[in-house]
């Protein structure tokens, strides 16, 4: 198949392209999520990321919850952003980082106004922007502006054998286009972690790789009461035929083909080394994944999926495809692309990456993806120990 | 071509993967192995449904189990060719 070379977007100021155009309404905190949901639903064509965190943080676990913040602003599938918190100063933090891109973005806090009072005045501003947006065209955008972030979930044994090499073939054909592109799942190579390792592009990405997944599987031996049994593989997992996490691994790390990673992202963290594969150290739950690639600035995500996960997200698009038969036919308004017929041998591996490229450009273009006409909007801060 | 019911990674795996939707006692399957293109054929001796393992030879209590050409495990039960492989039967060997 000739890949095409352009797909419809919205171009931003600071240059990268969207596959959306939100208008979002970002609560900085938990108890700024009633206000932001009041203005959501006020005003018309904006949306709000309620979360559950915020407060009382503190080192590193605080740098996230502020990169996850800042980074889901600047991500180019958001037009503009408002910004509510219960007080000024780290709200204040957050709209200066989010109006380095150029995009409008404002910040409103609660302390000393109340809720009905910054609900009315943040209503006014949302409008303003709302209506701005609307008048946004989409316009031809090389394909090296599509940042695609993927991760499985769900998975059983046909995601290994059909619907993650299915990614991989995709990953394959569109990296020498100048694609961005962006795997995670820190806990879910375990059992091939010597193996992703080796396929650091140069020797600072495999060392950089091989003391993530230490430091992780450090913390996993410290905190686990005896193993991660219940947990890893998933009773979905096991459903599907999936016995040991090291086979979910070598399943898992289909997904990028023969591709080799330039560089290891820190959760929510903005790749800067150009186009080309990045592993980002995210957890392998997925709305938490999900969340922290949006945050990164990827654009638009692939989701292979077994048993049938159901995950999208408020900003980022999420494309699922299943190679399982059964999940095609039981849950078929989950599944945006069916490669079943792999298993059948009635289509081969690169005619599955050709039908998941075609998808990925008709949901690029505007075309909504199962999840968004189903309503998910799974916004999962990831937060790496109690706050103080 | 005659249906496929087992599919296989690669040459060196001893487990295969069913592809449809259960495998019957004594059921005469058809496997592809996926690497190299051959196929090969086996006798199943349990019932296996859709996405679980196959054994493809004899495995005895510490074996190491390959898919993938890879090491996804150890046996904890001793495995006849033919036998449904899953968490009876094999365990991780992280953790």
């Amino acid at each position: 198949m000739e890949i095409p070379e352009s797909f419809l977007g919205y171009k931003r100021e600071n240059g990268r392209a969207g596959t959306r155009n939100h208008v979002i309404i970002l609560p900085v905190d938990d108890i700024s999520n009633a206000c932001a949901e009041a203005v959501a639903n006020n005003i018309k064509g904006t949306i709000a990321l309620p979360h559950s965190y915020g407060r009382l943080q503190f080192g590193a676990d605080l740098e996230l919850h502020f990169r996850t913040m800042i980074g889901t602003g600047k991500n180019p599938n958001v037009a503009a952003v408002i910004v509510i918190g219960i007080e000024p100063k780290w709200t204040k933090r957050i709209v200066d980082a989010i109006a380095t891109t150029g995009k409008p973005v404002e910040g409103f806090s609660i302390e000393g106004v109340g809720d009905i009072d910054t609900i009315a005045k943040v209503s006014k501003k949302a409008q303003e922007f709302s209506m701005w947006a609307s008048e946004k065209q989409r316009e031809e955008c090389p394909m090296s502006d599509l940042w695609i972030s993927v991760k499985c979930g769900e998975s059983d044994t046909t995601s290994g054998l059909a619907s993650n090499p299915t990614v991989g073939n995709l990953m394959d054909k569109l990296e020498p286009l100048g694609v961005h592109l962006c795997f995670g799942e820190t806990s879910e190579l375990t059992g091939a972690e010597t193996v992703c390792e080796k396929r650091g592009k140069t020797p600072e990405a495999q060392a950089k790789f091989k003391k993530t997944w230490n430091d992780y599987n450090d913390f996993i031996l410290k905190e686990a009461t005896d193993d991660l049994s219940e947990s890893q593989p998933t009773a979905g997992n096991i459903a599907g035929g999936l016995t040991t996490i090291e086979e979910k691994a070598f399943g898992n790390f289909q997904k990028i083909g023969g591709c080799q990673f330039i560089d290891v992202l820190e959760p929510a963290e903005e790749p800067t080394k150009g186009a080309g594969l990045y592993f980002m150290d995210t957890s392998s739950a997925a709305a938490e994944c999900v969340t922290l690639q949006a945050a990164g600035g990827f654009n638009i995500h692939l989701f292979p999926t077994g048993q049938g996960n159901i995950i999208g997200n408020p900003i980022e698009p999420v494309i699922k495809l299943t190679a399982n038969p059964l999940t095609a036919k039981t849950m078929s308004e989950h599944i945006d692309v069916d490669v079943s017929k792999i298993l059948s041998r009635e289509m081969n591996l690169s005619q599955a990456g050709d039908e998941l490229i075609k998808s990925t450009l008709r949901v690029a273009n505007g075309r909504l993806t199962c999840a968004e006409a189903l309503g998910h909007k799974e916004f999962v801060m990831t937060k790496l120990y109690r706050s103080a | 071509m005659s249906n496929t019911d087992i599919i296989i990674h690669d040459e060196k795996d001893n487990v295969g993967v069913v592809v449809i939707e259960k495998i019957t006692p004594e059921q005469d399957c058809n496997c592809w192995i996926m690497e190299n293109d051959k196929s090969v054929s086996i006798q199943s001796k349990d019932e296996i449904p859709l996405g679980h393992k196959i054994a493809m030879a004899d495995l005895s209590e510490g074996d190491t189990i390959l898919k993938y050409g890879h090491d996804i495990g150890k046996v904890v039960k001793n495995i006849k060719k033919g036998e449904h492989v899953h968490v009876h039967n094999v365990k991780t060997k992280k953790w």
